[in-house]
């Protein structure tokens, strides 16, 4: 029993640690812009794609640096250029604009993977196999949540004891008051992209790790899956991402494991509408209400 | 003298979280009446009217209207422990009213907002005709098919009557928020008017309006209670707007009731005085 | 006063049969096109090879814009969830019209399916093959559209509770379960599981034949039925009910004060649409020939989404420009930029497999972040308000006329 659900539970675990890496992008854009970032699953994808041409010139010690670099450059360009021009534009507006961002970077990678699937290099400690109570997997699947949990831990840190953090808390609190006490909204929406874009890198690192190439639609689905993660836990909090993204990386292994694999992507959104049903505003989230 | 309640407040009580922002009010408004409700900044005026409207439910008490029950609620649920109300026990098995707003103008209560919420992208006529959707005696297929051309009909005969009664003809092409400030309140309360409502709950008609523009208020608000025979409950700060044109008043102060009566004896109440000026701490 | 009012509506008059004309004229060009037949490798044979695809997918993506736009752009209700009517819609239509003789072969991995009969076949047996076809196929179209409504009420009750952020995930999530439910094996014999379905009525069955000759009248059905459907959302939205839309678009709290009941109106938006998305999907299956669930993703969604945005959103003609627009590029116009060269004289290498969706991708940014009210923002094109700016220029010039005598 246990030796047949284990390797599914593990790969549960290790996903859901991917998904929740991917799931604090979405909800802090989400809390501090009120934006869902339908981009950020695609910068996910480059992230991937990144790494496959530096591994395949470069030594690993400076791709990877490279690849969390190159993510972060990217967050901080798309909010530039593509969020920044409509801060005061409808809500609807900046959502299409997200959508027409994750339109383009799939183009951008379709064009140049020419559609082929680009073989994702194996990181030499990471894919090593290991032993865990007589189930074999991947190293990666053990670094996952523990990686997960320290950055995390470390995030919070951030936002709780630095400036900066302070400075994103009063943003998500209040957009207009936190630019009249003279926060430079500009820089904490930068940090919040590069910050967000830069755990999509590692996630990707680890997620791709377990699949054998990059697609350009790669990004899509993970990304989805994430941000249902972002509102199951409440969208804005941060443990409620994280808590959310292993409820459903377990969830959706637990039904691969019960043979119902078809369903296994569609069991994320019945979750998801569950939850709304019965707490629209997720595990963690706070409640809002509309002034009449 | 008994005369007819057309709405009556019974032990009302908002609560939000730990906070109560509605406490035990119980007023009544009768047949052709002007009643205000006034009271300090954040006294609860506003979340009285929209337990009366339906945007919220109470937490306990109810609302009549011509003498129906048209919400009604007693703490439930978590409310239940954290009640910090009167009456906790008084509707317990009362069966509970929960109506949508648009239930309860249905019935004959209409109101405007203390911070104008016209249709933006909508015309002043468009305004006014939208309104009239509700009372229409047609299907979505009748509509769009246009085999209840009659009632479109009528539902514009109507419109363009109401906006020449309240001068709005001549703007009726414009965009309602291109309105000036005095007119985009009337045309809100010509809104208002188009549901065909016997009681009318105005928020604030006067904010924002200069002395002149208030007492021309006065006059309007008097012109359209004869004219639609209207029974008017308002909540307004201009005191000599109120003073001139309330029957009765209720003062709230921090989501209590604590003076109701005519305007003379609402003015001379010591209560409503502290209330509004402050009290000493050091007497 | 009088003299302006007569003058409307002799305009209005005017302008209502001038469009009844042009649309006339539209119909018998289209059919012409359809029955040309040019000599292949000819520049007029290549070109009415992409020139039919173009206009009848244009057609099409015309009606699934304008049905988006009635939810997004008219109602305010931001969904995402077109993808699983118009997948709905699809099936439905496909389901009900591969001929009875063929079902063994399309079902061969479930028994030949669940449903033995086609109803365009049963009414080609008592009207003839052409009168058959067109009614059955007509008769599957509106079982495609009911369908997509019926899940479209079901998703509706718990899902238009939701804000809107929410509801837009939401309706995405319940397209993707859609999309796994029609793929899934357990509903094999109906849905195929994640084979194909084909040799359903196509748009090549519309034909009449006599004797020798073939008129074809593929073309002129897809523009039918999407004007006829177009033309519906348009006099909703005209009417009352179109107002309490906009009403709640522009301020649920005020609209739910004046009386209009959201939860009904925003149901009746949704299903409406719905059914339109599914009559949409039903043509799109005509068109590709073959159905399938996998390409019926978010990608779909958002693919239509951005078109209505290229229109304007809250534009029914908008929608249907930028559809037209959208098609011939992404099909036609800008296909030399994945051809390898410039028109075939001086080799670009950078012009290769997708670069046309990357130009595309970069041209809708363009227009997503500058001009952001699209083509047509709000407004529609109409032949009155044609008439009636060219009549108040020539006013207005009369006017400045005058004004230089009295100088």
């Amino acid at each position: 029993m246990i030796a047949k659900y284990l390797p599914y539970l593990l790969a549960g675990i290790s996903v859901g640690g991917q998904y929740a890496l991917i799931a604090i992008g979405y909800t802090m854009v989400y809390g501090i812009l009120r934006l869902i970032n339908f981009a950020h699953g695609d910068v996910f994808m480059i992230a991937g794609l990144v790494m496959v041409y530096s591994s395949a010139s470069l030594p690993m010690y400076i791709a990877i640096p490279l690849v969390l670099i190159a993510t972060m450059i990217l967050g901080f360009v798309i909010e530039r250029v593509a969020y920044r021009p409509l801060r005061s534009a409808p809500r609807m507006s900046v959502m299409i604009s997200a959508i027409g961002v994750s339109y383009l970077l799939q183009n951008c990678a379709l064009y140049f993977t020419g559609g082929l699937p680009q073989t994702y290099p194996a990181i030499p400690w990471l894919s090593r196999s290991v032993n865990v109570l007589g189930a074999t997997t991947k190293m990666v699947t053990v670094v996952t949540p523990v990686l997960t949990l320290v950055l995390v831990i470390v995030l919070v840190m951030v936002i709780k004891y630095t400036k900066i953090g302070m400075a994103m808390r009063a943003v998500s609190k209040d957009f207009e008051t936190a630019q009249l006490m003279g926060i430079k909204i500009i820089s904490v929406l930068s940090m919040t992209f590069v910050i967000g874009c830069f755990l999509a890198a590692v996630g990707s690192l680890l997620y791709f790790t377990n699949y054998p190439s990059v697609i350009p639609t790669s990004g899509s689905m993970p990304g989805l899956k994430a941000f249902v993660a972002a509102v199951f836990g409440g969208i804005g909090s941060i443990p409620g991402a994280v808590i959310g993204a292993f409820i459903i990386g377990i969830c959706e292994n637990i039904i691969k494991a019960l043979g119902w694999t078809t369903f296994s992507d569609a069991f994320t959104f019945v979750l998801l509408i569950v939850v709304l049903l019965i707490r629209p505003t997720g595990i963690f989230g706070e409640k809002a209400t509309d002034k009449v | 003298m008994s005369r007819e309640h057309v709405l009556e407040v019974e032990n009302v009580t908002m609560q939000f979280g730990g906070v109560v922002a509605v406490n035990n009010l119980t007023m009544e408004v009768n047949r052709d009446e002007i009643v205000a409700l006034i009271g300090p900044n954040g006294a609860g005026k506003t979340t009285a009217f929209n337990c009366i409207t339906g945007v919220y439910q109470p937490t306990n008490g109810i609302v009549r209207f011509e003498g129906q029950p048209i919400v009604v609620n007693h703490p439930r649920g978590k409310m239940k422990k954290e009640y910090g109300g009167q009456n906790a026990e008084l509707y317990v098995n009362e069966k509970t009213l929960d109506p949508t707003p648009d239930e309860i103008t249905k019935l004959g209560v209409a109101r405007t907002f203390q911070n104008i919420r016209l249709w933006k992208s909508m015309t002043v006529y468009d305004n006014v005709l939208t309104a009239k959707h509700m009372r229409a005696k047609q299907s979505v297929f009748s509509a769009t098919f246009r085999t209840t051309r009659k009632e479109e009909e009528r539902m514009r005969e109507e419109t363009e009557k109401l906006l020449k009664e309240q001068d709005l003809w001549d703007v009726r092409d414009d965009l309602a928020t291109s309105l000036p400030y005095g007119q985009q309140r009337r045309l809100e309360i010509a809104r208002a008017l188009a549901t065909e409502p016997k009681l009318l709950l105005l928020d604030e008609p006067a904010a924002g309006m200069n002395p002149q523009e208030t007492l021309e208020l006065a006059a309007f608000i008097h012109d359209i209670r004869e004219k639609y025979q209207l029974t008017i409950l308002l909540i307004e700060h201009h005191m000599d707007l109120v003073m001139n044109i309330s029957d009765r008043i209720y003062v709230l102060d921090f989501g209590s009731l604590i003076a109701q009566g005519t305007p003379d004896e609402v003015q001379n109440n010591q209560r409503v005085i502290d209330a509004y000026l402050g009290v000493a701490e050091d007497e | 006063m009088n003299k302006t009012l007569k003058n409307t509506s002799t305009a209005d008059r005017t302008s209502k049969y001038v469009t009844i004309v042009i649309i006339a004229v539209l119909y018998v060009v289209l059919m012409v096109l359809d029955n040309l037949k040019a000599t292949p490798g000819s520049t007029f044979g290549k070109i009415l090879t992409m020139l039919i695809p173009v206009l009848r997918k244009g057609a099409i993506y015309s009606l699934l814009c304008v049905s988006m736009n009635l939810l997004n752009g008219f109602t305010g209700l931001f969904s995402l969830g077109q993808a699983g009517f118009m997948l709905i819609g699809a099936y439905a239509y496909a389901i009900f019209s591969i001929p009875a003789g063929d079902h063994a072969a399309v079902y061969q991995y479930f028994e030949g399916g669940a449903i033995q009969f086609s109803i365009p076949e049963i009414l080609s047996g008592v009207l003839g093959n052409t009168a058959g076809s067109f009614l059955g196929a007509i008769i599957c179209i509106l079982i495609a559209g009911v369908v997509a409504a019926v899940f479209a009420a079901l998703i509706g009750i718990p899902c238009l509770r939701f804000k809107s952020d929410y509801l837009a995930i939401a309706t995405l999530g319940f397209a993707e379960i859609i999309r796994a439910f029609f793929q899934w094996d357990g509903l094999g014999r109906i849905t195929n599981g994640s084979n194909l379905l084909r040799k359903y009525t196509s748009f090549s069955d519309m034909k009449i034949v006599a004797g020798e000759t073939t008129v074809k009248f593929g073309t002129v059905f897809v523009f039918l039925i999407a004007m006829l459907s177009i033309l519906f959302i348009i006099l909703l939205i005209n009417s009352s009910y179109g107002r309490a839309y906009k009403a709640i678009r522009d301020d649920e709290v005020a609209a739910e004060a004046m009386g209009i009941n959201l939860f009904k109106h925003k149901m009746q938006a949704f299903v409406i649409s719905s059914f339109f998305a599914g009559v949409g999907g039903a043509l799109l299956a005509m068109y590709q020939t073959t159905v399938n669930a996998a390409p019926f993703k978010s990608a779909m969604t958002y693919e239509i989404l951005l078109m209505v945005v290229i229109g304007g959103i809250g534009s029914v003609s908008g929608s249907c420009i930028a559809a037209f627009l959208y098609i011939a590029c992404n099909e036609w116009w800008l296909r030399f930029l994945d051809s390898g060269s410039l028109f075939g004289l001086v080799d670009v290498p950078f012009f290769r497999d997708g670069f046309r969706k990357v130009v595309f991708s970069v041209i809708i940014m363009i227009i997503v972040l500058f001009f952001s009210r699209g083509i047509m923002g709000d407004k529609e094109l109409s032949l009155k308000g044609v008439l009636k700016k060219r009549q108040r220029k020539k006013e207005a010039k009369a006017a400045q006329a005058e004004g230089g005598d009295a100088e």
